[in-house]
């Protein structure tokens, strides 16, 4: 110390970092690490993330959950999900009422719901629209005096402040109108445009009167026009026409029951023409000024902000229809306090923030402390977040409960599955002989691989045991004794049992592959499971699956490959064993029991039968099943199918995987919802319990700072006074005068 | 120097034509048009017709690099390769096979990419050499050996390690700062730099610091240094005004070269630290197998990198008047 207050130069540096010290020992007392601006505290925000930047948020195109999560909050579709009610139960969204649905035959004269299928021609929905539904405040509803478009033709200093993260938002003056029918039309007549490439095309072609022809006109009008944009109201559609401003018939050729689900999804939502325009103007077409990217609807919330690559921010509608929290829900949805908003005006907050993040590790932190309101739980959390008694029973660990985190479970409306390619010779068999030596080796190695035991080591329990291909939340899915894999399971006191491995081995043995041996070759039985894997993490899956199969003397052969080439054996058939997976597109037993219909065969018809599975029974109870109203008589011809699939095991019917999601406490009317995303007009946050506790959590701890560069002058102490030692020194250390 | 100069700008002609067609070989060796519509259409009810007009409208429904179907120079024009190939010679790096503007999005990721690696650059630039000249002038002591050790420590740590280390000390325990983020406004900015800079700099000191050292020690053994000394001039002055200019030339070829990739960002760092630059858009476009990301990213990085050679030739006329560029 002496050392340093004898040189002016270090006695200032001294008294820098006392200043420092000073200031990281008492400085201001907020929180340091808050990520968010420091206006925005003790708002009505909710602060959620985003991992995959959204690709598309047309609606006509997004068709996956990361995208949805953005643009179900800004469009309407014609109906919606109840929020509370299960089983998922369709309600009006934009309509006065549900749709009306009439049959009509060849000649056009109206028939009977109840009417054979094969008479049924032609279906028409007819589809009246709340007087009261307007769009979010954009400018390609801005009007010049004499009513023509303001925002037409953007100048270049237009299209540079559009360019901005705030998008058209930057355009003074945006305007809004009311919707009417023709905007639905005009987007029933999008999914046909070439350029905007919608995924449902080529299945809603087969159904709406019209569509298929609709694409050639575009396609003719594109060629005629290349690079313009084109009118589609120009164009007409049969199958969908509005008869007024707020009546909307679609037609459909025959009949398609599941089509009031389509209604609930983002590919119905309106797009009124002079957005489409706006968008398709040439001074935006080089920039990525989107409809894909800056959507415009009539939905609860607008888009305010778009940075895909940080941050995502939608603010309140103020357009938003009069919509209101539901008041009624399942029994328990009382006690959960899901019922406290009830009647209340939607939305319920004012802004979401979604930030990116990439990465888990950071993700699970900021949720720890306060920055984001609800999170999932990865791998690497679990042992963290969760508990599991001794009963059985999930709960979240002591610390977390302590911080008021709760957690929601729900079993998805999915279903995992590892599949045979019943065109393989082994597993699939041509002849009837192989088939049925086939059908005895699925039907072992469905006992054999202990689901149970994968999903406790890889899942930490976060799925249920596969008992079919329908999930539970699915009409036809039955639990209990009812509802399980006769094949693969016994019922004993109150519980699924799974067979023992000596029957597994007993039906291999049947199957002539005694002890995984050719009963008459002795050639030993190798399985090739396709797999995108290869990572370490899933070299363990590997292995554990590769012993499952030696327990019955079945060697396995994992052929790791890329996404592509996968697809490719998927398609060309010369796939064996693979794992896959199916998400619910809405919840009816068509939509999963489809991934088993001749019909949908992947290698003969391009579908997504990817077991290439054939039953004519199957097939034929699957034709009549979806014409069928749920009830009674539909459940029986559904237990019938699943008696065939069971027994005949084109899949070993892997999990249904199980949704764990964590909350904070000032997180209100949250409640998981597998089939819906336009959720979040229902939830509420306390903002003023966030932030008390935010600041209680996040108090900046200084003094080991402090200590750390106190640390670091002690250490560089000696160096200084070394260097201060032989600075004026020369090579044999005799003091110089430099000039 | 200017014919020198135009000379190196011709050759980088070739190199970049060359360089194109390699990525655009190993790309497609890869990946057919078809598995890239896949990709981007997804994997629920995407119908051959759905493949066939996505490839129609970008374009990917002509060969690779002949035209067998056309006659005369079109052969080689109407082909994928000379398409995609042309507009970036222009310098239209055209749109991502999602729809986005890939110019708008480089310009739009260079600040952020830009505002971690410069001060990275700057700030640990200044402390290596500093540090490596302090281990100089006590080389042979306690200080030298011990500092080597630290800095064999810090090489021998994977960076991934600094960075969950970093943010969880001084971001979850301490909490001085926050883990992830990032904004636009530079006077909010800089708390979510603060981190990242410091991880970064931690990171890469240790080799640096005895990369540097060794190129110092190197020096200080030469006849002009002796010379310096002998004139009986102080070691620091030796040390910074002798040892340190001449040490420069190796550095500078090491340094020089990666200024112009700055703006291409890290991709670690911002991914952990949730910033929104450069530094994954290429990986990001690979796993999306998006063709037109990865050349433009391929190119932009090969320009990049030759812009950086040349000023590394530049720079060593400016430290050393012995050379002269022809």
């Amino acid at each position: 110390m002496v050392f340093l207050c004898n040189f002016p130069r270090w006695r200032s540096l001294l008294w820098s970092v006392v200043v420092l010290a000073g200031f990281l020992l008492t400085g201001c007392g907020s929180e340091w690490n808050d990520p968010y601006p420091a206006n925005e505290r003790g708002s009505n925000r909710l602060y959620t993330s985003f991992s995959e930047r959204p690709k598309h948020l047309d609606p006509a195109v997004s068709y996956s959950n990361s995208e949805i999560g953005f643009i179900a909050q800004i469009y309407e579709p014609p109906l919606q999900y109840h929020y509370l009610k299960r089983p998922y139960t369709l309600i009006p969204a934009t309509l006065e009422e549900m749709p009306q649905i009439r049959f009509y035959d060849k000649a056009g004269r109206p028939l009977s719901e109840s009417a054979p299928v094969d008479q049924v021609a032609r279906t028409v929905y007819h589809l009246k629209l709340r007087g009261d539904v307007r769009y979010q405040p954009h400018p390609a509803f801005s009007l010049n005096d004499d009513g023509s478009p303001r925002y037409m033709n953007l100048d270049a200093g237009q299209v540079r402040a559009v360019q901005s993260a705030i998008g058209p938002m930057a355009l003074a003056d945006p305007g809004s109108r009311l919707l009417t029918a023709h905007d639905y039309v005009y987007q029933i007549k999008r999914l046909a445009h070439p350029s905007v490439q919608s995924p449902i095309f080529g299945m809603m072609s087969e159904h709406i009167l019209g569509l298929e022809p609709l694409a050639d006109q575009i396609r003719a009008a594109l060629a005629a026009q290349p690079g313009h944009w084109i009118d589609l109201d120009t164009l007409p559609l049969p199958g969908a026409i509005a008869l007024d401003d707020r009546t909307l018939e679609i037609t459909l050729n025959g009949k398609y029951p599941q089509f009031i689900y389509w209604l609930a999804m983002n590919f119905f939502a309106p797009v009124p023409r002079e957005v489409d325009q706006f968008y398709g103007q040439p001074a935006l077409r080089r920039t990525n000024v989107q409809l894909d990217t800056w959507p415009v609807g009539t939905g609860a919330y607008m888009m305010v902000r778009n940075n895909p690559n940080a941050r995502i921010v939608l603010a309140r509608n103020p357009n938003f229809h009069d919509e209101r929290y539901p008041c009624e829900g399942e029994p328990g949805d009382v006690a959960a306090g899901l019922l406290a908003s009830c009647d209340a005006r939607l939305p319920l907050i004012d802004r979401v923030v979604f930030s990116r993040e990439k990465e888990s590790l950071p993700y699970w932190n900021k949720f720890l402390q306060g920055y984001y309101d609800e999170s999932g739980i990865s791998s690497d959390s679990f042992d963290q977040a969760i508990r599991v008694t001794v009963t059985g029973d999930v709960n979240v660990s002591p610390t977390m409960a302590k911080q008021g985190i709760q957690l929601q479970t729900a079993v998805r409306t999915s279903v995992y599955y590892m599949g045979f390619n019943m065109l393989d010779p082994v597993v699939g068999g041509r002849s009837a002989e192989e088939q049925r030596r086939a059908k005895l080796l699925r039907q072992a190695l469905s006992i054999a691989l202990d689901q149970e035991e994968f999903i406790s080591i890889f899942l930490n329990g976060r799925g249920q045991p596969g008992m079919g291909p329908l999930p539970p939340g699915i009409f036809g899915h039955l639990q209990g004794e009812a509802g399980i894999n006769p094949v693969v399971y016994t019922w004993k006191d109150g519980a699924a049992q799974r067979r023992s491995l000596k029957e597994a081995k007993a039906l291999l043995a049947q199957a002539g592959w005694r002890d995984g041996r050719d009963a008459r070759s002795g050639r030993p039985l190798v399985l090739n499971l396709d797999t995108t894997s290869g990572g370490l993490g899933d070299k363990s899956t590997m292995d554990w699956l590769s012993r499952q199969m030696a327990q019955l003397g079945i060697q396995l052969v994992v052929r790791s490959t890329d996404f592509n080439r996968f697809q490719e054996k998927l398609r060309k058939g010369s796939a064996q064993l693979y794992f896959l997976g199916w998400n619910a597109d809405y919840p009816d037993p068509e939509n999963f029991f489809f991934l088993l219909y001749g019909p949908e065969s992947k290698v003969a018809h391009g579908g997504e039968n990817t077991a290439n599975y054939h039953n004519p029974e199957f097939d034929r109870l699957f034709r009549i099943m979806k014409n069928m109203p749920n009830g009674p008589a539909r459940q029986a011809v559904i237990d019938s199918m699943l008696k065939l699939v069971r027994e005949d095991a084109p899949w070993i019917y892997w999990f249904y995987p199980k949704t764990y999601v964590l909350r904070h406490g000032w997180l209100n009317n949250y409640k998981l919802n597998n089939v819906a995303s336009n959720t979040l007009k229902y939830q509420r946050i306390d903002a003023a319990q966030r932030e008390t506790l935010r600041q209680q959590w996040n108090q900046p701890l200084r003094w080991p700072f402090a200590v750390l560069l106190a640390g670091m002058l002690v250490l560089l102490w000696p160096a200084i006074r070394a260097y201060r030692s032989r600075a004026g020194l020369d090579a044999f250390g005799q003091k110089v005068r430099d000039s | 120097m200017l014919r020198y100069l135009l000379r190196r700008v011709l050759y980088a002609v070739p190199i970049l034509i060359g360089v194109n067609l390699i990525t655009f070989a190993l790309f497609f060796m890869v990946n057919s048009p078809d598995d890239m519509a896949r990709m981007q259409l997804g994997v629920k009810r995407v119908t051959p017709e759905a493949i066939q007009q996505w490839k129609a409208a970008r374009g990917y429904d002509k060969p690779l690099f002949f035209n067998e179907s056309v006659e005369g120079l079109r052969t080689v024009t109407e082909t994928i390769f000379y398409e995609k190939s042309v507009t970036l010679f222009a310098g239209e790096f055209g749109r991502s096979e999602d729809g986005r503007a890939i110019g708008q999005e480089i310009r739009e990721r260079m600040g952020p990419s830009l505002a971690i690696a410069l001060p990275t650059f700057i700030v640990g630039l200044g402390l290596t050499i500093s540090l490596a000249l302090l281990l100089v002038l006590f080389r042979g002591t306690w200080l030298d050996r011990t500092g080597v050790v630290i800095c064999v420590g810090l090489m021998s740590i994977s960076s991934l390690f600094f960075i969950i280390g970093g943010q969880f000390v001084f971001a979850r325990v301490l909490k001085l700062v926050p883990i992830s983020g990032y904004d636009s406004n530079p006077w909010v900015a800089w708390h979510f730099l603060v981190l990242p800079v410091a991880v970064s700099i931690v990171a890469g000191l240790g080799g640096s610091t005895r990369w540097y050292r060794t190129l110092f020690l190197e020096e200080i053994g030469r006849d002009y240094v002796r010379t310096a000394r002998a004139k009986g001039l102080s070691e620091t002055r030796v040390l910074f005004q002798h040892v340190l200019r001449n040490g420069l030339i190796p550095i500078l070829t090491g340094i020089v070269v990666v200024i112009p990739s700055l703006f291409l960002g890290s991709l670690l760092i911002e991914s952990f630290f949730g910033i929104p630059g450069l530094g994954s858009y290429t990986i990001d476009a690979i796993a999306a197998q998006d063709f037109a990301v990865v050349r433009a990213m391929v190119f932009l990085g090969s320009v990049l990198y030759l812009i950086g050679l040349m000023l590394t030739d530049l720079s060593y006329t400016l430290v050393d008047p012995r050379i002269r560029l022809k």
